[in-house]
């Protein structure tokens, strides 16, 4: 009889929806049905029992090719790679779990690794806007209970985190929002009108490129100074409207996206939005929120701040410091000057993501990619060590984009002689250990 | 004062960590004890003889030591760092932290600097012939104590994330700028010759910046007040008072609010 | 397992009322036993001229959790320059307001601490907060589940359904692992869900309608009701604001008439948290002044409290507390990051750096305050020295506190040097105090006081045959005194030894084995109770944003556990 796991937990996005059901065939191997979850969601469900999924590791040959070899002879290659090398870039993490980035940091200490994680390429500007200004936030839950203005800068959850209107932003009727979606204002501000512009009652259409700047102007609006006639493409007018229609509510929060942290200035528009934020608490209350796109980079950002002290971009290379400079320490900056000598890439895909310099940097240096599936990564690494897909095949924790913790399940059984990423950092860990001992 | 000479004789594989090229660290040592400096790349401790012949001794204190280095430095990372006294002269461009939280003394690199040169400066003179990247004196992540004193003087143009978190000190800059010059600054003074990009004074809390150039789109902050005539760096000129940032806090003195300044030359 | 004997050390054990005597302590199994249990086998540790007390236990440090994570990750610069490896058994430390896990763990042992208990523990965080108890070595951890502003027992509270509210506060220990009922600002952060505060024990809660006055004797009925190892743990409203030690004479007063009922030797009913911060004089900043002496009067005639001091250090550190509404008062002030998260149904936290100066009189004041709290309390066995660390000053200066209260020397020297000495004084006591605390006074403010406290008594806090061997041998002589106070910093700053659990974990400073720590919860059994089932399932349902079943913390994650075990049937 199929069975049906419930209370489930996606691996996809940083919403972390937790209320999917599972259907699993009778020998726990085969996913049978998703209830619950976005398109995006099912298919991450759906696609491990697809044909063509790699089970083994591969390793490049000299024409180009891929040949099967074991775990062992992976492990082995990699961790000669790890402890020969000088200084390792180790990335990823975004979409594994807490415990198998805890045996990773234990590698990367012992072998002078740089620690980095998604982030780099995506929501660190806001890390670092957070560091230079702090920032007032909040939980899910307490937008979905309390908030009557939603203000969605820069970001497009229609698209990226499909329920997150639906499970707390704009329709649930909360313990002080009874009428759900008739009693909150929505906007949306973006350099273009979105399907999420769709749910909102104003759209805001500014310039590309000039959020720092209107961001800027809504500041000095709130505090009631004079403006310029228009700037990023806004009428001051509007401006004024919408700060005291703000004001006018009771609980306010800012989400925003990429639409702030890849425009010009990066972390100082994030920087900007939270100053906007902290003004507004003198008015009534208001939070900002990051919409963190993958399910765990959060907690790879947990992990390292408590082990290390910083969020992404640790610098572990000296091995007796964890050093953090973004901008130097960061993954791109590494690949691009050439200042690291290997890449060890896990649950990601640099391959596909980083600007293309990086890439051609990190396909010239030895590389092991550590992933469920072939990517863009795999086909230029060295060696392409197939894993579990975490949250599937085996659970661990995770962090929200909210940073509240939940757990991960195991709903099906990996492939026969599968290794989950626990498994396989351990035992490289241990190999490690073996060839530094002998030297 | 004494001089001690390094000459690269090999350049690094990756980037070397110099942090002990410094007058401080110098001081009361004879050429072969620094060549037994300890110096870094990732895991591998080496030393500064590995990559530099070095050759003369360092005076007895830093203010009477003088260090010039000479061959391609471009890949030496932390050179002069938190130095107090003495002189520092860098025949070629330098990699990144180039004087970092200098607290006196001089330092020349006859060549460009890369980014996060000069960070949280305290004191001493920075001279830099040729072009520096991002973070020009700007403060170190998340410190909200950035430059507070000493003069950094670029020669060529500078990138952005110039002098962030200002609290003292002077930048003068002979070329151009790019974006997000004196954010967060709460004091110091910056002149820049030729044009900036965009975003001069964003949240700026205190402090001046002086444009001979354009600036290629005023923040909405800012408020034009009236014309003054400023002497700047041996130049007397107009230029076109600007106050703000209106977004930001303030101040105030005698119940008045002290506001940031650009002064943009007409 | 290994025997040891430790010959010849001074003995400071407040349990046994030994106050300094020579007597050998002999360790089996990870048990204290008595020498005469020892085979010839046993390894001689040499204390001659040394010190042995229990190991120290921390009753309130903000060391574990998401706002103790968000202080280190967004405040870079406590790790410039200071990220570093120190000799032994040890992972990359750094941080020096906020330190990593594995130097919190490192550092509290190298100061003979054996044991902390995380001070606010958010239940919808408590998994994170366990993910970092686990990472963090040698020492046994504990965390305190925050209450005072949940929505359940304000609507429980407000009816006086005790019975309900006790059945809720077992289920989130049970749910959380968790060890007592901290209360944070009581109603006041649930105010600042809205931007709004209660600043007395009688200011209403927004739309809940119940007062803090309610909410903190409906949470000691509650504790008492269900018979828990500790008392109530209070951080009370008005916290940091010239003139509050009215609020805290107004909360205190509330404990009057509750008898502590448990079987774990507890004897008090209201454990009040760092004090110096609830303890000010005055109307504004400018007449600023000391109420210690008024506030300690009271404690003293009251033996069914217990408090600890909140020391300020005068170093830059980070605030960070559950009191959110407080920490944004604290941002306007000084104009540095905040940083806010406020939970759904539960709580919220704040942080905000902030430097005490010597040079500013306020925080000199301060500084005096948390010293005279410690020098006026009569019964040592009920006050506890803490720094609410990171908040009036890093963990790490417990040292030189212990050097403050230990030699007027040192402290006076501290208080003639402050560039406002004159104005300090005039607000404060200090400099009228001779009294210098003892060995055996420190041993029962920072063990057995602090074990009795916490319901730890039979095996923690003392030297005791009987008694788990967390011990801790101090390089200072009671007949050698040093007239140098720096050499009572130096002494504390690192043990010769540190047991844990009879194991060596520190030898001469130096981390020599992580241990086995231990997560100390409390499991509670009630009744079944139907109507707090259904809230239960009907505000998961509603209004919290995860699911019911995703809500507690498996056991993977305190692999270790000390489970205290609770009938509250009857």
């Amino acid at each position: 009889m199929p069975k049906v796991v419930t209370d489930v937990t996606c691996p996809f996005c940083g919403t972390l929806c937790d209320d999917l059901e599972v259907t699993v065939s009778d020998d726990n191997k085969k996913i049978l049905s998703v209830r619950n979850a976005c398109a995006i969601g099912a298919e991450k469900f759906n696609h491990t029992s697809l044909p063509g999924r790699v089970t083994r590791p591969r390793m490049r040959q000299p024409d180009g090719t891929f040949k099967e070899i074991s775990y062992d002879e992976a492990i082995d290659w990699t961790a000669n790679m790890l402890v020969k090398s000088k200084k390792t870039l180790m990335y990823g993490w975004a979409s594994t779990s807490c415990q198998a980035m805890s045996v990773g940091h234990e590698i990367a200490e012992k072998v002078g690794g740089v620690v980095d994680n998604c982030a780099t390429v995506c929501h660190g500007s806001s890390l670092i806007a957070i560091q230079d200004v702090g920032i007032p936030s909040c939980t899910l839950g307490e937008v979905k209970n309390r908030a009557d203005r939603v203000v969605f800068w820069g970001c497009n959850p229609a698209h990226a985190h499909p329920r997150h209107m639906s499970r707390y932003s704009i329709f649930p009727r909360g313990f002080f929002t009874v009428k759900g979606h008739k009693g909150r204002k929505i906007y949306c501000v973006d350099c273009r009108y979105t399907d999420t512009a769709r749910c909102a009652d104003e759209f805001i259409q500014v310039q590309q490129g000039h959020d720092y700047e209107l961001l800027n102007a809504f500041r000095t609006a709130a505090r009631g100074e004079a403006l310029p006639d228009v700037i990023g493409g806004v009428p001051k007018e509007k401006i004024y409207q919408v700060v005291e229609e703000l004001k006018g509510g009771r609980f306010g929060v800012i989400f925003f996206g990429m639409g702030l942290t890849h425009t010009l200035g990066r972390n100082h528009n994030i920087d900007i939005a939270i100053s906007f934020t902290r003004d507004m608490n003198d008015w009534m209350k208001f939070s900002i929120i990051a919409m963190r796109g993958h399910w765990n980079v959060t907690g790879s950002g947990q992990v390292l701040s408590w082990q290390y002290g910083f969020p992404y971009a640790v610098d572990l290379s000296r091995r007796t410091k964890a050093r953090y400079q973004t901008g130097e320490t960061t993954s791109v900056d590494l690949l691009v000057r050439n200042e690291v000598e290997a890449c060890f890439n896990i649950a990601t895909d640099p391959g596909a993501h980083f600007p293309i310099d990086a890439v051609v940097s990190m396909s010239k240096k030895p590389t092991v990619t550590v992933d469920p599936h072939i990517n863009m990564s795999t086909e230029i690494s060295d060696i392409h060590i197939p894993v579990a897909m975490v949250g599937v095949e085996t659970g661990g924790c995770a962090y929200r984009m909210d940073n509240v913790p939940i757990e991960t399940r195991k709903v099906v059984d990996a492939p026969d002689g599968m290794l989950t990423d626990v498994e396989l950092l351990t035992k490289i860990n241990a190999r490690v250990d073996q060839l530094m001992g002998a030297q | 004062m004494k001089t001690v000479t390094l000459t690269v004789k090999q350049a690094p594989e990756l980037y070397l960590e110099c942090e002990n090229i410094t007058p401080d660290t110098f001081a009361g040592k004879k050429a072969d004890e620094i060549a037994q400096l300890p110096a870094y790349q990732g895991k591998e401790d080496t030393t500064l003889g590995e990559y530099f012949t070095i050759a003369g001794e360092a005076g007895a204190t830093a203010a009477e030591t003088q260090i010039i280095l000479k061959g391609d430095c471009s890949k030496m990372k932390y050179i002069g760092i938190k130095m107090t006294a003495g002189e520092v002269i860098v025949n070629s461009s330098t990699d990144m932290y180039t004087g970092g939280w200098m607290k006196g003394g001089k330092l020349v690199v006859k060549g460009d600097v890369h980014s996060f040169c000069g960070l949280g400066m305290e004191g001493g003179e920075f001279l830099i012939e040729g072009n520096a990247g991002n973070y020009l004196g700007a403060s170190y992540r998340g410190d909200w104590r950035g430059m507070q004193g000493g003069i950094i003087r670029v020669k060529g143009n500078v990138g952005s994330d110039v002098c962030t978190f200002m609290n003292g000190g002077e930048l003068i800059v002979e070329g151009n700028a790019d974006v997000h010059i004196a954010t967060h600054a709460e004091g110091g003074r910056i002149v820049i010759k030729g044009d900036v990009n965009r975003r001069v004074g964003g949240q700026m809390v205190k402090g001046e910046v002086i444009v001979f150039g354009k600036i290629g789109l005023m923040m909405p902050g800012f408020k034009y007040i009236k014309d003054v005539d400023l002497e700047v760096d041996g130049t007397k000129a107009r230029f076109a008072e600007h106050i703000g940032d209106l977004g930001e806090r303030h101040p105030t003195r005698k119940g008045e609010p002290v506001y940031g300044k650009i002064f943009l030359k007409k | 397992m290994a025997e040891y004997l430790i010959k010849n050390g001074h003995v400071f054990d407040p349990v046994q009322h030994i106050k300094g005597d020579k007597k050998d302590i002999a360790i089996k199994d990870g048990k204290i036993v008595e020498t005469s249990a020892l085979s010839p086998a046993a390894k001689q540790i040499d204390a001659k001229g040394k010190s042995v007390m229990a190991g120290a236990m921390e009753i309130h440090a903000h060391v574990a959790g998401p706002k103790v994570n968000l202080g280190r990750w967004y405040r870079p610069e406590d790790k410039l320059f200071d990220s570093h490896k120190t000799p032994g058994m040890t992972r990359i430390e750094g941080g020096k307001s906020i330190p990593t896990v594995f130097k919190t763990g490192y550092e509290y042992a190298r100061m003979g601490y054996t044991f902390a208990m995380e001070a606010a523990m958010p239940p919808l965080y408590a998994r994170h907060v366990h993910e970092e108890i686990h990472d963090t070595p040698i020492i046994d951890e504990a965390a305190l589940p925050v209450f005072g502003n949940n929505w359940f027992m304000l609507e429980y509270l407000k009816n006086h359904e005790i019975e309900n509210n006790a059945a809720y506060v077992a289920w989130t220990l049970n749910q959380t692992k968790g060890y007592g009922i901290k209360i944070v600002n009581p109603g006041g952060t649930e105010a600042w869900a809205w931007g709004l505060n209660c600043l007395s024990v009688n200011d209403p809660v927004p739309y809940f309608d119940i007062t803090p006055a309610e909410i903190i004797t409906g949470l000691i009925e509650t504790n008492e009701y269900l018979g828990l190892p500790h008392s109530i743990h209070i951080h009370g409203n008005n916290l940091g604001n010239p003139g509050c030690y009215q609020t805290t004479l107004d909360t205190l007063k509330l404990a009057e008439g509750f008898k502590a009922k448990n079987n774990f030797g507890r004897k008090q009913v209201m454990h009040q948290t760092h004090l110096q911060f609830h303890a000010y004089g005055g109307d504004n900043w400018g007449n600023f002044e000391s109420k210690a002496k008024e506030v300690m009067d009271y404690v003293n005639k009251q033996d069914n409290l217990t408090i600890d001091t909140g020391n300020v250090t005068l170093d830059e550190t980070t605030t960070m507390t559950a009191d959110g509404p407080f920490e944004h008062h604290l941002g306007g002030l000084n104009h540095l990051k905040w940083a806010n998260v406020d939970v759904e149904l539960e709580t919220a936290a704040g942080v905000v750096p902030y430097i005490y100066s010597p040079d500013i009189k306020v925080c000199a004041i301060q500084w005096a305050i948390g010293l005279e709290l410690a020098l006026y309390a009569k019964d040592p066995m009920r006050c506890f020295i803490t720094t609410d660390h990171p908040n009036a000053g890093p963990f790490t200066r417990y040292p030189r506190v212990i050097k403050w209260l230990m030699s007027k020397k040192a402290r006076d020297e501290r208080l003639n040097t402050f560039k406002h000495t004159d104005k300090v004084i005039a607000a404060t006591t200090l400099a009228e105090i001779d009294r210098e605390i003892t060995l055996y006074e420190l041993a029962a403010m920072t063990r057995a006081g602090p074990a009795t406290s916490l319901g730890l008594s039979k095996d923690y806090g003392g030297l005791k045959p009987g008694m788990n061997a967390d011990i801790a041998i101090y390089n200072i002589n009671p007949d050698k005194m040093p007239s140098d106070p720096e050499e009572i910093e130096k002494a504390f700053s690192g043990v010769a030894y540190l047991f844990k659990d009879g194991k060596i974990c520190v030898k001469d400073g130096i981390v020599v084995d992580n241990g086995n720590k231990r997560t100390f919860w409390v499991d509670v059994k009630v009744k079944p109770n139907k109507q707090v089932a259904h809230d239960v399932k009907e505000k998961f349902l509603k209004y919290y944003s995860v699911n019911e079943a995703n809500y507690s913390v498996p056991d993977s994650y305190a692999p270790h556990p000390y489970v205290i075990a609770v009938d509250a049937t009857q």
